[in-house]
């Protein structure tokens, strides 16, 4: 990944336009960050009014409904305008510099991630062959600021929530993971752009496009759902919220932060679950792919990225992306406000004695159920969403892989 | 000074700012943060490089394995005999003994290097082939993956398929990391004892 290359492609557009060549690489990489930083920070600002709504009507309340003339829909800009005037206190027992610098890592690490998403086909700050595995990695620094909080506060209840939250964080990665290695598979790329190509065609046999997202198929489908279990598990969401648990731990590793520091833990975590849930479109719900051929038939075969059909079918995939997003974001509020919260024991149950087994069982299976369906049917699907591979197709492609296991041989020898 | 050269010398500055907070800081978990700011630089420093994949791994193994050493030395630290580890003068001197040398060392070898005749080479090669290898070129900076799993399972795209993999050297590792992942399980375990009467 070089950093100078990511902003590449704008950078060719403004300098056309422009003519400088080294200040439209500036302009582009500028442009860059503010658009992640804006798909960082808006979604998380439209979540928590929705969180505060969604909450009111479950609990047959009305939630805010004056800030911002109806629906209190400014509201969360209001909190944010109470968070910043408020005095930035550390407690006397904390351990100050780590104190501090704990919610710029949180905050750091979910915003990094962001930078692996694919909003829409060539739309992404850095598009990479390891995308899939970075974006993985950076989701797991954040554990690291909150069991920092935990430990700098000085406070017995924020050292159990950052235990809680660490020990919860290292299992529920594990089947996560290899949840999220299922449509990886099967697409055989890590790169999060090209699973959603894999995902994207055209009608087949009067058969909607829809049906190629992975969670149409009968491996990917039930992963989609142990994956987007760790997921909220991962965003320390209710039912799994244990590591701030207020009826137990006051607010857990929150306990002694308050005003900005604190609203910057909030920040992080309604970005990550909008991540999460981003994720979970791209790897099993076909991504910026409408499943109607819509974006496909849009784009045509142009690799203009300035032709305007182009432009509108990319706006409409970020926008079909975002929307498939939001709808898991949703669902997560919804389950956070229906669930109780379970206990630590039972959070541990959960994952080592259930999703583990379960996920391993479905990674097994993405690999042998293709295997046994082609040789069954021919096809790679169970539905008629392709031609069936023919017998001397296949037989060319083994004789070729014996070819070269005899050209390994004769090196080897 | 372009901005590449720049980054490098940031990263390279908090990677050993980091290092040498990870000797002087005495208190555990201050050390492990440090060290997670040394090894992320230098993961930054393998993205510098065009490195993808090695700089995910360096970030994802080393940086997030230092999180369980954190999470020990939270535990640990709830008892002050752990609480500040103070190193004796004999320790420190051989410890200083052993760094003069390594640097020494890692100097002799980037000097000995010379360093231009090997960029001439590179160049060499690329003019040769026409294009530079995957993954080393402008448009696919970085991609090095798909060769790299090749070269895993056994085949060698860069060779045209006719060099041996790394299929052997790889299962000996993961059979070795699967018996220190047992060995591991079996001593963390809880050692119930069993009483005559049950």
């Amino acid at each position: 990944m070089s950093l100078i290359l990511a902003a590449e492609s704008l950078a060719e557009i403004i300098s056309s336009i422009t003519g400088c060549e080294s200040c439209s690489v500036a302009i582009a990489a500028v442009v860059h960050v503010a658009l992640v930083g804006a798909f960082f920070g808006l979604p998380a600002a439209v979540f928590i009014w929705a969180e505060r709504k969604v909450s009111a009507r479950i609990q047959d309340r009305l939630g805010p409904t004056r800030v911002g003339g109806r629906f209190g829909w400014l509201q969360a800009l209001a909190d944010g305008g109470k968070l910043v005037q408020k005095e930035d206190l550390a407690p006397e027992a904390a351990d100050k510099p780590l104190f501090r610098v704990a919610p710029y890592v949180v905050v750091i690490a979910s915003f990094a991630a962001f930078m692996f998403l694919p909003f829409t086909d060539g739309w992404s700050a850095v598009s990479l062959d390891v995308g899939m595995f970075l974006l993985f990695a950076m989701l797991s620094l954040e554990v690291i600021g909150v069991i920092l909080a935990g430990y700098a506060s000085g406070s017995k209840w924020a050292l159990f929530g950052g235990m809680r939250e660490a020990a919860q964080m290292v299992s529920y990665e594990i089947p996560m993971s290899i949840c999220a290695l299922v449509p990886i598979v099967m697409a055989g790329t890590l790169n999060l752009n090209e699973v959603i190509h894999y995902q994207s065609a055209g009608w087949v046999n009067g058969l909607p496009p829809f049906l190629h997202w992975n969670v149409f198929n009968p491996v990917a489908g039930p992963a989609f759902i142990v994956y987007f279990v760790c997921a909220t598990a991962s965003c320390k969401r209710a039912p799994f919220d244990l590591a701030e648990a207020e009826s137990e731990l006051v607010a857990g590793f929150l306990t002694e932060y308050s005003g900005m520091r604190w609203s910057f833990f909030f920040l992080a975590e309604y970005a990550s679950m909008f991540l999460v849930s981003a994720v979970a479109a791209i790897l099993f719900l076909g991504g910026w792919d409408d499943g109607f051929g819509i974006v496909r038939s849009l784009k045509g075969s142009s690799t203009n990225v300035l032709d305007p059909s182009v432009i509108l079918g990319n706006a409409i995939g970020a926008g079909i992306l975002m929307l498939k997003a939001s709808k898991l974001v949703l669902l997560q509020i919804w389950v956070r406000w229906t669930l109780p919260r379970l206990r630590i024991d039972q959070v541990m149950t959960t994952c080592l004695k259930y999703l583990l087994p379960m996920s391993c069982a479905l990674f097994l299976a993405a690999v042998i159920y293709p295997m046994a369906l082609v040789l069954q049917t021919g096809r790679p699907q169970l539905l008629p969403l392709s031609a069936p591979i023919t017998k001397a197709a296949v037989a060319t492609a083994i004789e070729t892989d014996v070819e070269i296991a005899a050209v390994d041989g004769e090196v080897t020898e | 000074m372009n901005i590449e050269q720049l980054l490098f010398a940031l990263f390279a500055l908090a990677t050993c700012g980091g290092a040498i907070s990870v000797v002087i800081c005495q208190n555990v978990v201050r050390m492990a943060f440090s060290l997670i700011i040394c090894l992320a630089s230098v993961s930054a420093l393998f993205f510098l490089l065009s490195a993808d994949f090695v700089g995910a791994t360096q970030l994802m193994v080393y940086v997030g394995g230092t999180i369980v050493l954190l999470i020990f030395g939270v535990m640990l630290t709830s008892s002050s005999t752990l609480l500040q580890i103070r190193t004796s003068p004999a320790e420190g001197f051989l410890a200083a003994g052993i760094g003069v040398l390594f640097l020494s060392v890692f100097s002799f070898t980037v000097w000995s290097v010379d360093w231009d005749r090997n960029e001439a080479k590179l160049a060499g090669v690329t003019a040769v082939e026409g294009v530079a290898p995957q993954g080393y070129n402008e448009a696919s900076s970085g991609n090095t993956v798909r060769p790299l799993a090749m070269s895993f399972v056994g085949l060698r795209p860069d060779k045209a398929g006719k060099a041996p993999g790394y299929l052997l050297p790889f299962e000996i590792v993961s059979v070795h990391l699967l018996v220190v992942l047992v060995g591991a399980a079996y001593l963390a375990r809880t050692k119930r004892r069993v009483s005559a009467e049950s």
